[in-house]
This record gives structure tokens, sequence and C-alpha cells, in this order.
């Protein structure tokens, strides 16, 4: 029997340990939080935020930038909920055969598991080439639509499974056909389940880069949303890898940082938010 | 359903019924299509360079004047490089996991896991920028590097860059093992330390197994950060010297190749895929069987 005091040690020294991993993480969680607010509030300024790069005046706006994030995550979104919503419905309320449950469920997670770059890949080999889009701010919001089909069909599956059974068969016995009950029960009572969805992957759009570089491209050129489907933007995040990265333009990479991260922030807090209403209801 | 009168409705009901079976089924026909657009885009360059020269060549030289296609550099870099970052991140990852689910009160639990939550919703470009401005160069200052963009550099980037979801699966996996079990080492005289090492710990094995390979999953997929901190050089791997991961190697040359060289690169996203599919198709294992226990 070990004795008590080589016990304690040991337990004293496992505990530390865990202190230590857990403070090492929320330290660089912190330091990474706050060296992208001290490095960039001083070069925030209007300028930089609502203009567009300009050659001749030698100074860069990320207006364009901004408008294509926002321009891709709006199409995706409007691409990817029917298809996403219409998949999670026909597996939890149509489909009998398990055999075709399972085969599409193992390909929506393997959907979910493939790497950025690939979808990246594929989406230049496909929507650029094949479909001919060119590199467009279209063939990029596709190619992210693809990737987010798997977040959306689970958040709606899980938030199907909540409708209490009552109300569907309390639907059905007074007669209403199956279609009937999905439109006038089943979406409105998940509505949030799928919204929250579409919070979550509108997280995963905003900060994707690798597959956006060969669909949407690096141009700095500001559009209207018409316009910019059919021409190529660069999102924020290229954005950021392109002024970092190839032209060591530090002051607005900080700049764009700090946009993302604070749009991070305002999706996550969202997200949690809403994940706790729906709880709570 | 059965007895719907209006044909019209019954009209429109089967109309619904056939275009959610089309919207379901449409996943398995992405897959297909991605599966069958990389095998068409990847395989020419494999046959053309030949199986064993490309994967086992470890010279890659894609715009020399006799090009050479040998992605095995790359391979071996992805596989230290997502491996180191495990080893790192795993016990990091797993022993905040422990704290965060039995030692923390409530409040602090919910603050530390929104931080958490934070730290995965941080785009990668992000993690790639700091560490291209304050890891490499303090890097390059500690062990007197002539340049500090390494593959260490860029197994602390992952390594940090897994941990959430690292995290996140293993407090979900500890805090499905029975409350009974706890409290029965602990009537037995254990001490809490003993209690989480001897008994919660091979009670969420499988979970622990699912959080790695996890981890592995998104650590191997990973191009941006990994390309803005790792120097992009295609040596063979070693920690000090600048190295190209297989996703790198795809980005950082997709933009102006061309020929063979362009069937190459997608001959490594092929490869890259077959690891993932790998990959996924043992954490759906690990899954499974830990839900049949």
């Amino acid at each position: 029997m070990k004795n008590s005091t080589y016990r304690n040690t040991y337990a004293l020294f496992f505990k530390s340990l865990m202190l230590i991993c857990m403070a090492f993480t929320l330290t660089c969680i912190i330091f990474m939080v706050v060296y992208i607010f001290i490095n960039a509030i001083p070069h925030v300024s209007y300028d930089i935020i609502f203009s567009k790069p300009s050659y001749i005046n030698d100074t860069i706006g990320i207006l364009p930038d901004i408008l294509n994030t926002v321009y891709l995550i709006f199409t995706s979104v409007i691409v990817v909920l029917p298809f996403g919503v219409g998949a999670a419905i026909y597996l939890n309320e149509y489909a009998k055969s398990k055999v075709l449950i399972k085969v599409i469920e193992y390909a929506i997670e393997t959907l979910a598991g493939i790497p950025s770059i690939i979808y990246g890949l594929v989406g230049m080999l496909v929507f650029v080439q094949f479909f001919s889009l060119q590199t467009s701010i279209l063939a990029g919001s596709l190619t992210l639509a693809i990737m987010n089909l798997p977040i959306i069909i689970r958040t709606t599956q899980e938030s199907l499974k909540t409708v209490d059974v009552g109300y569907k068969e309390g639907s059905f016995a007074l007669g209403a056909g199956k279609f009937y009950m999905i439109r006038t029960i089943l979406i409105p009572s998940c509505s949030y389940g799928i919204i929250n969805g579409c919070i979550l992957s509108i997280g995963r759009m905003l900060g994707e880069s690798a597959a956006l570089l060969f669909t949407a491209g690096f141009a700095h050129t500001l559009h209207g949303y018409i316009d910019s489907l059919s021409s190529a933007g660069s999102s924020l995040t290229v954005a950021l890898y392109v002024y970092a990265k190839e032209q060591g333009e530090f002051d607005v990479s900080f700049v764009i940082a700090l946009i993302l991260l604070i749009m991070s922030l305002v999706i996550n807090v969202l997200a949690t938010f809403l994940g706790n209403y729906i709880s709570k209801k | 359903m059965k007895y719907v009168i209006n044909s019209k409705s019954n009209l429109q009901e089967k109309v619904a019924h056939g275009a959610f079976f089309t919207l379901g089924t449409l996943n398995i026909l992405l897959v297909t299509l991605i599966c069958v657009y990389l095998l068409l885009a990847g395989l020419p360059g494999i046959i053309k360079i030949g199986f064993f020269d490309f994967i086992f060549n470890d010279t890659w030289a894609s715009t020399a004047q006799n090009p050479q296609f040998g992605i095995l550099p790359f391979i071996l870099t992805s596989l230290y490089g997502t491996l180191a970052a495990l080893l790192l991140g795993m016990p990091i990852g797993f022993f905040c996991a422990i704290y965060l689910s039995f030692f923390v009160s409530k409040k602090l639990k919910t603050f530390c896991i929104g931080l958490i939550d934070l730290l995965s919703g941080i785009p990668s470009v992000i993690f790639g920028f700091i560490g291209m401005l304050v890891l490499v160069p303090f890097l390059q200052e500690l062990f007197n590097l002539p340049d500090g963009a390494s593959l260490l550099a860029a197994i602390l980037v992952l390594a940090l860059m897994i941990l959430p979801s690292i995290i996140k699966v293993s407090i979900v996996a500890l805090e499905a093992v029975p409350k009974q079990y706890i409290e029965g080492s602990l009537a037995l005289g254990a001490n809490e330390v003993e209690t989480y090492f001897k008994v919660i710990v091979p009670a969420a094995k499988s979970g622990i197994a699912a959080a790695f390979v996890l981890g592995v999953g998104r650590a191997i997929g990973e191009a941006m950060a990994v390309m803005m901190v790792s120097g992009n050089a295609s040596n063979m791997p070693a920690l000090f010297e600048s190295v190209r991961f297989l996703t790198s190697a795809v980005a950082s040359e997709m933009s102006y190749s061309q020929g063979l060289q362009k069937e190459a690169l997608f001959s490594i996203a092929l490869v890259l895929f077959v690891f993932i599919l790998t990959i996924n198709a043992s954490f759906n294992f690990i899954l499974k069987r830990g839900q049949r226990k």
C-alpha cells in the first residue's frame, strides 16, 4: 500500500498540472484578443474602413472586402438553407429505409470532415471551370454553401427531434397531409433551431479562407450585390492573408483581424444566447 | 394521410415527397461528385509521375528544368506536424477538460467554455497572422535560428488551434461517465485525482479517442495558418527547418501552376483526401464502438 504522503503529492502534482494547462489555454486566448486590440486600435480610422484601395493615393481601404464577405455569407446562406433544411426534413420525417438513412448520414459526415482546401479545389474545378462561373463571389458562395450543408442539416435535425410528437399526431388526426403538417407545424416550431444553425454556419463562413482562395479570388474592387456575383472579390480573411503575408501591410492586417475578431465574437454571443433561449423553451 | 380526398393536395404531397427525397439524396450525390472530381483530376498526375516516384521521392522541384514531383516531404511533414501537435495539444486539452468538468464552479466553467468557444471561432488566418508576428520572431530569438518560420512554429499554432475541439469533445465524454462511479471510488477512499485517472478516464476512453481523431482531422486539413508560419520550403521535415505541408503545398502553388505541375497538385489533394477519409472512417469506428458499450 502506497503511503498517503506519496498519494497526496501525486494528487497535488496533477491538480497543479491541470491548473497550469487551464491557465495556459486561457492566457493564450486572452493574449491573442488583447494583442489584436492593442495593435489595431491606433490604426482604425474612417478612411481605412469606408474606402477602397487606391494606387494613386497609395492608400488601403477595406470596404470592398467587408462587402464581399457580406455578399458571400448572404448568398451562401440563401443557397444552403433550403437544401440543408430539406435534407434534414427528409431524414427525420420521410425516409423509411434504414440503409438509405445510413448512407445519407455517412455522406453528411464525410462532407463535414473534408478540409476546406479540398473544397476550394473542387469548387474551382466544378463551379469555376465546369460551370464557367469564373473566379467570382457566386462560385465562392456555392463552395461555402456545400461546406456548410452538414452544420445546417445537423442543427435542423436536432431541433426537429425536439418538436412535440403530440403536435404532429394532432395535425394528422385533423386530416392534414404530411407536407401541410411540415409547413405549418414543424418548420415554425423549429425556426429558432434553424436560425441557430445559420448563425453557426455564418461563423464558419466568416473564418473561411482556404476554400475561397481559388473560387472567389483576390480582387479589391467595389461592387453592388448583383455585379459582385459575377466578379472576383476577396473576403476579409483572404485580404488579411494577402496583406499580411504577401504585401507586408501589417497596419491594415491588424484592422481586418480586429473586425473579424469582433464579428466572430458577436456571432459567438448570439449563438450562445439563442442556444440558451431554445433550451429554456 | 391515406384518406386525403382532395386530389390536388394529394398531388402536392407527392411533389413534396419527391422534392424532399431529392434534397436528402443530394448529399450522396455531392460526396460522389467530390470523389469523382478529385479522382479524375488527381489520377493523371500520379499515373504520369508514377505512383512510387510520386509518394516516395523526397525531392519536390516543380518549376525546375527537370521537374521532380516527389511528395514524401509533404506527407511526412503533415504526419509529423499533426502528430506532434496532437502530442502537445491532447494532454493540455485533456487536463483542461478534467479541470473544467470536476474542479470548477459552474459560473467559472461557463466563463471558461465561453472563452474556449471564442478560440474555436477565431479564423485560422488570425492564428497564422499572430503566429507570424509573435511566435516566429520569438522562436528565432529563442533558438538563434536564421528564420523562425519552421515546423516547430506550425506545430505550436496547430496545437493551439485544435485545443477547443479536444476540450469540448473530452468534456462531453467525461460528463457522460455515471456519477455512481465517481462516488463509489471516492467512498472507497481514493482521492479525487486517483478517481479521475483510474475510474473516469478508462470509462471515457472511447470519447477521448474520438477527441484525438477529431484533432488529427482538423490539424491535417488546416492550410492557411500553417502556410503563414511554416516557411513553405519543400524540405524534408526537421523541427527547425522551413517546411511545407500537404495542404500548404496545394495552396501555395495552385495560383500559378500549369500542366503537369497542376496535375501533381491535384494528386496531392487526392492523397490528402485519402488520408482524411481514413481518419473519418476510424473516427466513426471509434464512436460506434463506444456507443455499443
